[in-house]
């Protein structure tokens, strides 16, 4: 009985306590970035934002959630049941899945695999699905374009987002998001991150996962005064919900992706004293933040691309440069022996 | 091992019922999704053999790319379930024939009679994944020993492309494209016309 | 290799569970799946439960800006969107190709770098005639 407890129960039950402490504060942090994302449009547009519901609209995000919970789950005459209700849950598993491998700290991660950055490709590379089904599931004509235009434009970023991976990779030797991080330690701080010695990379990475999570100025599938709300048109309640917090789990996926590939993780800037005090995970926390603080500006900056621009960006620009940035990259670090040593 | 032996055999049973069920199930979305779960429990047997750079491409290739495509044309071609079975029997020789060739491949290869190669390769010590990782001892002879292959499947996919273009291209007549280099060369003088307009006696 | 970094406590428990190290890091993932599944179904099963349903032919019947659905939306479309499919699949196989490379440049030396650029280079052919075909453009 004794060894049933060591051997199986005991490393289960801090398995699952490890994953409810990620999935608890990504709920909450979903939450509060649809407040944050009304209240940051509202202060750059003169307005307020929501203020009403508990102090500064603190309580506002609670104040949808229970809304949403009490409305009707409508299904639609001509769907098909069953992948009509599939759809928002793998967007909704997938966005949290991903958060397995993702290192908070030194050591602080539920599964340290080798191949975690291919982990979190293959995982985002999956999102399509719950597009194309909740396109092809609602049998209506809203949804069935804003699948289609999602689609092709998801898988067209993917590539370059690839690529982009790549080339980081090249610099690191190693597919483990721990390892990743730690090559950009050094002696300069700050500057030791790819963000610097990468920099067209990350400005493609960026732009690609605002292409990737269909966010302004990509935001063609669910582009309101065109398609109304595109492959979410038919859903209600509770499964219009969890496409909601699947997406906004995506953002804060994709923004801990370009802080554990560009920025550091949860290295300080500069490793002295003041700064080194404060522990990893409250810095990466911060470098999160402030890349979806980037993606809001975004929103609240730029007009919506039209498609054909939008494929053009994708395959005409991004892929050629990408591809040219992989090889100038290998060449750089063969010619000059540069390479990392191996891990 | 009670625990990889029971992760084992669920894998693999999903996996069988999967399969079954691409071929049974009568919607052909229905069919496509079966497909992507056996992909997936596939890639979960990949991992229980230590094959983890293989389960992460199975899922990036054939589920987020290949299947994709399947999905697409599956759904948006809305095929006509009854039409397609109608010629079920004529293709039935032709289908059994090939499945029955691989067969004996597969038999002939398990038994090794073709090759007594094959339990020579077999036999040949693989590195322990603790020592180099199979991403990385994948990458060691891809690109030196077996680089002929690895060149031949850039032509593969060479070929895959440009075969794409010519059966799919269809160029539209009447369509006004946006050319930025013609944009961004327009001149001022070509653009704009001043006209003197004389004040007060109108045009 | 990087045991340091990993949470030792949890994974030797794990290895006493009778799965070697690399595999018990993915255990975690396997109930990870299972905690997001289980999730997703209590929420879709607790607004089931706690809203009224009311259905009419009405209001399920498939939004089209107030007009009556005239016929079934599943038609077909531009052939253009399969050809980004296929395309999307060659260039995916590519990247899957340049992952093992990227990770092991440092052993594959001189040689394996030129391979590479011979097999980037008979790609770049493809997307070439692609480019002059005009296949990447939207219309």
């Amino acid at each position: 009985m004794a060894e049933l407890w060591e051997g199986y129960a005991l490393p289960t039950i801090i398995i699952v306590a490890q994953i409810m402490a990620i999935v608890g504060p990504l709920l909450i942090a979903v939450a509060y970035l649809t407040l944050a994302e009304r209240k940051v449009i509202g202060a750059m547009q003169l307005r307020k934002g929501p203020n009403v519901v508990g102090p500064f609209g603190l309580l506002q995000p609670f104040a949808d959630a229970v809304k949403l919970m009490m409305k009707e789950t409508i299904m639609p005459s001509g769907a098909n049941r069953i992948v009509f209700i599939m759809a928002p849950m793998l967007t909704f598993i997938l966005s949290l899945v991903a958060w397995a491998v993702i290192p908070f700290g030194e050591g602080l991660v539920v599964s340290d695999i080798n191949v975690g950055i291919l982990y979190l490709f293959a995982i985002s590379s999956l999102g399509v699905y719950g597009v194309i089904m909740a396109g092809w599931a609602s049998n209506s004509k809203y949804p069935f374009i804003g699948a289609l235009r999602s689609a092709a434009q998801m898988v067209s970023y993917e590539v370059s987002m690839g690529l982009v991976i790549i080339t980081v990779l090249m610099c690191v030797g190693s597919l483990n998001l721990s390892d990743i991080v730690m090559a950009q330690k050094g002696d300069y701080g700050l500057l030791n991150w790819y963000a610097f010695p990468l920099l067209p990379m990350f400005v493609i990475f960026f732009i690609s996962i605002l292409a990737e999570t269909n966010r302004s100025p990509f935001d063609l599938p669910e582009g309101e005064s065109e398609i109304v709300a595109g492959f979410m048109v038919e859903y209600s309640s509770m499964s219009f919900a969890l496409f909601f917090l699947g997406e906004y789990a995506n953002m804060i996926l994709m923004s801990a992706m370009a802080a554990i590939l560009f920025m550091g993780g949860w290295l300080p800037p500069f490793d002295i004293a003041p700064f080194n005090w404060i522990p990893g995970p409250i810095w990466f926390s911060l470098k999160i933040a402030f890349v979806l603080f980037c993606f809001l500006w975004v929103r609240a900056t730029f007009p919506r691309f039209r498609y054909d621009q939008l494929m053009r960006l994708g395959w005409k620009v991004f892929l050629p440069f990408t591809l040219f940035w992989v090889l100038l990259t290998a060449g750089v670090l063969v010619g000059f022996d540069l390479l990392p040593a191996a891990h | 091992m009670i625990i990889q032996a029971l992760v084992f055999y669920v894998f693999a049973a999903v996996t069988i019922a999967a399969g079954l069920m691409v071929i049974t199930a009568r919607n052909p979305v229905h069919s496509v999704l079966f497909l992507i779960l056996a992909f997936f429990n596939a890639a979960g047997l990949f991992v229980l053999m230590g094959a983890e750079f293989l389960a992460m491409i199975l899922v990036v290739v054939y589920v987020g790319a290949v299947a994709v495509l399947f999905l697409f044309v599956v759904m948006m071609l809305d095929i006509n379930v009854e039409k397609a079975r109608q010629g079920f029997k004529k293709y039935l020789f032709i289908g059994g024939a090939i499945g029955l060739v691989l067969l004996v491949e597969l038999v002939l290869i398990l038994s090794s009679v073709v090759s007594t190669d094959v339990s020579v390769v077999a036999s040949v010590p693989i590195p322990a994944i603790d020592d180099v990782h199979n991403t990385r001892a994948l990458g060691q002879v891809l690109y030196t020993k077996y680089v002929y292959l690895f060149e031949a499947s850039g032509m593969i996919l060479l070929v895959a492309m440009i075969g794409a273009i010519v059966l799919t291209l269809r160029k539209r007549e009447g369509v006004r494209r946006q050319v930025i280099a013609d944009q961004v060369n327009r001149s001022r003088e070509e653009a704009v016309e001043i006209k003197k307009v004389s004040s007060g006696s109108g045009i | 290799m990087k045991g340091d970094l990993r949470n030792s406590h949890c994974v030797d428990c794990i290895g006493e569970m009778g799965l070697d190290g690399m595999l018990a890091e993915y255990l975690p993932i396997l109930i990870f799946l299972g905690i997001a599944v289980g999730l997703a179904i209590v929420m879709m099963m607790a607004s089931v439960i706690m809203a009224k349903q009311h259905p009419d032919s009405e209001k399920i019947s498939s939004y089209e800006c107030g007009f009556e659905a005239f016929d079934d939306a599943r038609g077909r479309f531009d052939v253009r969107f399969y050809l980004v499919a296929i395309l999307f699949i060659i260039f995916d196989l590519e990247v899957a190709f340049l992952f093992p490379w990227a990770v092991s440049l440092s052993d594959v030396g001189l040689f394996g770098f030129w391979s590479m650029v011979i097999f980037l280079v008979i790609l770049t052919i493809g997307f070439a005639y692609e480019w002059k075909k005009g296949a990447l453009e939207w219309e």
